[in-house]
């Protein structure tokens, strides 16, 4: 199949294909999923990014 | 190949370009008033390759790519696995979770992650010094792969391609790449992903198009010309380039227990990938990340695995020779010496800075992630150290450098033939999954495990991972430390127990490690050692 000697090699060139293809479809079935609403939240990840900033820019 | 004045030409637009985007970059974090619309402004496609090319290194495409030519097309097991681990259960299962809890207690390294979890300082330092002394041989494997390209593009020695290639990337760190600014990773992710889509494009149509390339792959093995270079691979249990290694073989056993398993379960635990988990915006940004993630992925080592095996077929059309022949016996200078016969110039610089790009964006955020572990993981919270934490990061950075050229550089006394980029990468993520997978599995969605289970499982991973790794398995040889003390290669060798040597180390230090976490967890009652005030925050939002 597909040139291949073994059944189990094409079987994995399929897989890679169709596992990409997976990532694909999650991504794009939830594109505008898991965006964060609390405001509390927003302002926890703010002061994260903040501080994680402050880390990098001084090295 | 001489060096032509095209070639400098693009590898100076390349520089500049980057430098450009990092200005730009930062200049951007530095006048954002408000960072949360600029970061959800940063497009998805922007962020997950910029994910992807920190993942994906040289190390991936020449030395893992040299692998394939000598494995086969087995080796797409590991492609699988790093799209379905490396990015569909880790952006889905691993990195929400991370993010939530991350931000909630306020970590900002892998290290910082896991002890605040379970409230351990000595996690922190353990995990800090393991990665310090850990990480140099994956980041060697890098400059290895980058230096392995630069000498055979240009013909010179391996020492002169390697302080080369150690200077470009010195220099890009110092001058801020460490940073890891989006739009630098992502330009390289981009110059990456086309580079590798042409030579996909290139191989098949040069073998007459996808079957009959694969024809040709598996007529090849049954070719009289090349018994003689294929007869040790065949006692190894090698059944050709389209076809698995004979089951229970020591190719088999090599390429299962050790390459696809350690590596591909290992990307979960890498220091420098898990934190990026936690500088994405929202669940959004991750959601859309697993879209692009897995076509870069599969882009990667994908073709590079692909491009590996094919390249003994178009070797023989033209020398006569397998691709490890016609390379003079090294294997991590196949996918160099592919690109260097097969690929016109104009389009060998262009992968010449793609092989740049793809070592600099994973270098930089290992000598940061090293630099961090041995600054703010060891000195700052560990030692509670009073000095300048920024200097000993900037020191640390230098160190690992040095340390990780020096390795690079030690590898020429290595036996060649079986990859040494790949045995080195390989042995990092096998370690990574032994000592940190149990406790981080454990922190995200066990609420309940005790400190006592997180620490010994660790220890017990790590142990096993020494022991393993440097005392049976057959690899135990590259390392000395077995003939040092004992002076034989593993300590199994020419006994009844020879057989241990071929089975991979996750095989056997991830189970001890997993048992060692379950039986402590369950011995130590209800008592977690950590308050409940403090594991209600852990889970806040989960």
């Amino acid at each position: 199949m597909l040139g291949f000697a073994d059944g189990s090699i094409a079987l994995v060139f399929i897989l890679c294909i169709l596992s990409a293809v997976l990532c694909a479809v999650y991504g794009i079935a939830n594109w505008n999923k898991g965006m964060e609403t609390e405001k509390a939240q927003i302002l926890e990840e703010a002061d994260w990014q903040k501080k994680n900033d402050a880390i990098e820019n001084d090295q | 190949m001489q060096i032509s004045f095209y070639t400098i030409a693009v590898v100076l637009v390349f520089l500049f370009v980057n430098v450009f985007l990092g200005w730009l970059g930062f200049k951007h974090t530095r006048t954002s008033q408000d960072y949360l619309l600029a970061g959800r402004g940063t497009h998805p496609v922007i962020m997950a390759l910029s994910y992807g090319s920190t993942f994906i290194s040289t190390s991936a495409i020449v030395g893992f790519g040299g692998l394939a030519a000598n494995m086969g097309l087995g080796l797409l097991w590991l492609t699988f696995l790093n799209i379905l681990v490396g990015i569909f259960i880790a952006f889905i299962f691993f990195g929400k979770r991370t993010r939530r809890m991350g931000h909630t207690l306020d970590a900002h390294t892998f290290p910082e992650f896991l002890s605040r979890r379970f409230d351990s300082p000595f996690i922190q330092g353990f995990i800090g010094l393991v990665i310090f002394i850990g990480m140099p041989l994956y980041a060697a494997s890098v400059i290895k792969g980058g230096a392995n390209f630069v000498q055979s593009y240009f013909g010179i020695p391996y020492n002169v391609s390697l302080l080369f290639f150690v200077s470009i990337v010195a220099i890009y760190v110092w001058m801020g790449g460490m940073k890891g600014v989006m739009y630098t990773d992502a330009f390289q992710g981009g110059i990456m992903f086309i580079s590798m889509i042409a030579l996909l494009i290139a191989a098949y149509a040069l073998l007459g198009g996808v079957g009959q390339a694969h024809r040709s792959l598996t007529d090849l093995y049954a070719n009289p010309a090349i018994q003689e270079d294929i007869a040790k691979s065949v006692k190894g249990g090698f059944q050709g380039w389209t076809s698995m290694p004979k089951a229970g073989s020591p190719m088999w056993w090599s390429l299962i227990s050790t390459i696809v398993m350690g590596v591909g379960i290992g990307v979960l635990t890498q220091p420098q990938l898990v934190v990026r988990y936690m500088t994405v915006k929202s669940n959004r940004e991750l959601n859309r990340a697993v879209f692009s993630g897995g076509i870069f992925i599969f882009a990667m080592t994908g073709v590079a695995f692909v491009v590996g095996a094919l390249s003994n077929a178009l070797f023989f059309r033209e020398t006569g020779k397998i691709a490890i022949s016609a390379n003079g016996g090294v294997s991590d200078l196949i996918i160099p010496g592919f690109i260097r016969t097969f690929i016109p110039e104009w389009f060998g610089a262009i992968f010449l800075i793609c092989m740049l790009a793809a070592a600099m964006s994973t270098l930089s955020s290992q000598f940061h992630t090293m630099g961090t572990a041995a600054g703010r993981d060891l000195f700052e919270k560990s030692f509670k150290g009073k000095g300048n934490t920024i200097l000993i990061t900037r020191f640390g950075i230098l160190v690992a450098i040095v340390i990780s050229t020096l390795i690079a550089w030690a590898t020429t006394g290595l036996p060649q033939a079986e990859g040494v980029i790949a045995k080195f990468t390989t042995i990092f993520f096998e370690m990574t999954t032994a000592s940190f997978l149990p406790l981080y599995v454990g922190a995200l969605y066990f609420r309940n495990m005790p400190k006592a289970a997180a620490v010994g499982g660790m220890l017990s991973g790590f142990g096993t991972w020494f022991a393993w790794s440097f005392f049976i398995h057959a690899n135990s040889s590259y390392f000395l430390l077995c003939k040092l003390f004992f002076g034989v290669d593993n300590l199994v060798a020419g006994t009844s127990a020879a057989w241990m040597s071929k089975i991979g180390t996750t095989l056997v230090a991830l189970p001890v490690a997993v048992l060692v976490t379950v039986v402590l967890s369950l011995s130590s009652g209800r008592k977690t050692g950590i308050s409940d005030a403090h594991l209600d925050k852990c889970f806040e939002g989960l």
